[in-house]
C-alpha cells in the first residue's frame, strides 16, 4: 500500500517522492550519494547546516539545490 | 629587511592574508582549463598554494572531481561566488560553499551585467558587511576605484582584490594610476584580481605595490597552460622583488653608468 506523495523539486527537476522523504533519500534519488564531502544543501533557499542534513524531511512544493564544487574563478 | 622579505620556497617572501601566513603569492582560478590533467600540471608548475572553485548544482554523472585534484596536491580551496548579481545569492552562496567546505573563506564576487562582468558596488558592500558579520573571511573582487576598495577594507574584508581589466580579457592593468593609490591606502593586503594577459602583467601588478595576484584564463586558456603557470610564478616573483630593490628614478636624459674621467685620449 502505498502512502501519501509529494512533489519536489530536486536541482530544478520535478520529483513525486514520498511525503515526508529525508532530504539525503531525495539525493539518492537523483544519483547523488548525500554523504560524499563537499556537497551543500539548500531547501527554499535556505542552507542546510551540515549536521542538520541527515535528519531533515521535505515537504509538498519544496525546491532543494544540492551543489559541489566546480572548476572556476 | 621587513619580514615580509624573509626568503621562502622560490624566493617569494611570505605574506599573511585572512590571518594565514602563505609562501606563494599567486592565486590560481581553476576555471577554463582543457582538461583536468592539464589543470593539475599547470597548478603544480604555478606553485600556488590557494585554488578558487565556484558552487554549481552536482551532475551526478560527472567522474573528474576538482576537489580530489586539489587535494592531492595539497592546495588550499578558495570557493566564490561567481554567477551571483544579489548580495542574497552571493552570501547564500557563500553559505553553501562553508557547509561544502567547512571553510570560512571566501571570494566574493557580486556582478552587475554578464556582458562586463563588472562588479555591482552597492550589492558588494552589502554582502561583504553581511558575511563578516557572519564570520567569513572575506575577499571581495572588486572594480580599481580607490574608494569602493576603501569601502570594502572598511566593513572588514581581509583583503581587496581589484581588477586590472574584465574578467577573461586578458588586457592587462588599464588603470595602473587608481591602483596605486589604492595599494598606497590600504591596511589589508591588495591582490590584483581579473584581466592579466601575459606575465608583464603579473610583475606589473606586484611591481605597483600589490602583495598577490589571482588570475585563472591567462594560464587555463593560454596554448601551453603549464608553462605559461611558471611563467607567472617567475613574473609573480620578479615583481615583487623589483618593487622591494627600490628600483632607479624614470629621468628624461641619459645617465652614463661608465665613468667620465679617465678616458684615454687616442685621437
Amino acid at each position: 500500500m502505498r502512502g501519501p506523495r509529494m512533489r519536489v523539486i530536486v536541482n530544478g527537476q520535478s520529483y513525486e517522492l514520498d511525503a515526508g522523504t529525508l532530504l539525503t533519500d531525495a539525493a539518492r534519488r537523483i544519483g547523488i550519494e548525500p554523504d560524499a564531502r563537499g556537497l551543500a544543501f539548500a531547501v527554499d533557499g535556505e542552507v542546510i547546516p551540515r549536521d542538520e542534513v541527515r535528519r531533515r524531511e521535505l515537504r509538498e512544493g519544496q525546491r532543494v539545490e544540492i551543489v559541489a564544487a566546480i572548476q572556476g574563478g | 629587511m621587513p619580514a615580509a622579505e624573509a626568503g621562502t620556497a622560490g624566493g617569494d617572501g611570505a605574506f599573511e592574508l585572512g590571518g594565514r601566513k602563505w609562501g606563494s603569492r599567486l592565486i590560481v582560478g581553476t576555471g577554463g582549463f582543457r582538461s583536468i590533467d592539464d589543470m593539475e600540471r599547470a597548478l603544480r608548475a604555478s606553485a600556488t598554494e590557494m585554488v578558487t572553485v565556484a558552487m554549481r548544482r552536482v551532475d551526478p554523472q560527472a567522474t573528474n572531481s576538482v576537489v580530489d585534484v586539489i587535494e592531492r596536491l595539497g592546495l588550499f580551496v578558495l570557493p566564490n561566488t561567481a554567477g551571483c548579481y544579489t548580495a542574497r545569492d552571493a552570501v547564500r552562496t557563500a553559505q553553501l560553499a562553508r557547509e561544502a567546505f567547512e571553510s570560512e573563506w571566501i571570494k566574493l564576487e557580486v556582478i552587475g551585467d554578464d556582458r562586463t562582468l563588472l562588479p555591482d558596488a552597492v550589492e558588494l558592500v552589502t554582502a561583504a558587511e553581511q558575511l563578516v558579520a557572519d564570520g567569513f573571511t572575506v575577499l571581495p573582487y572588486t572594480t580599481d576605484d580607490p574608494v569602493l576598495a576603501r569601502r570594502l577594507e572598511d566593513v572588514g574584508c581581509a583583503a581587496v582584490m581589484p581588477l586590472g581589466s574584465p574578467i577573461g580579457s586578458g588586457a592587462g592593468i588599464r588603470n595602473p594610476y587608481n591602483l596605486r593609490i589604492i595599494v598606497e591606502n590600504a591596511a589589508v593586503p591588495v591582490i590584483l584580481d581579473a584581466g592579466i594577459g601575459t606575465a608583464s602583467d603579473a610583475a606589473l601588478a606586484m611591481e605597483l605595490g600589490c602583495s598577490g595576484v589571482l588570475l585563472a584564463s591567462a594560464v587555463s586558456r593560454a596554448e601551453d597552460p603549464e608553462r605559461m603557470a611558471r611563467a607567472m610564478r617567475s613574473a609573480v616573483e620578479a615583481g615583487w622583488a623589483a618593487r622591494h630593490a627600490g628600483r632607479i628614478p624614470e629621468r628624461l636624459h641619459a645617465e652614463a653608468s661608465s665613468p667620465e674621467q679617465g678616458l684615454a685620449e687616442l685621437g
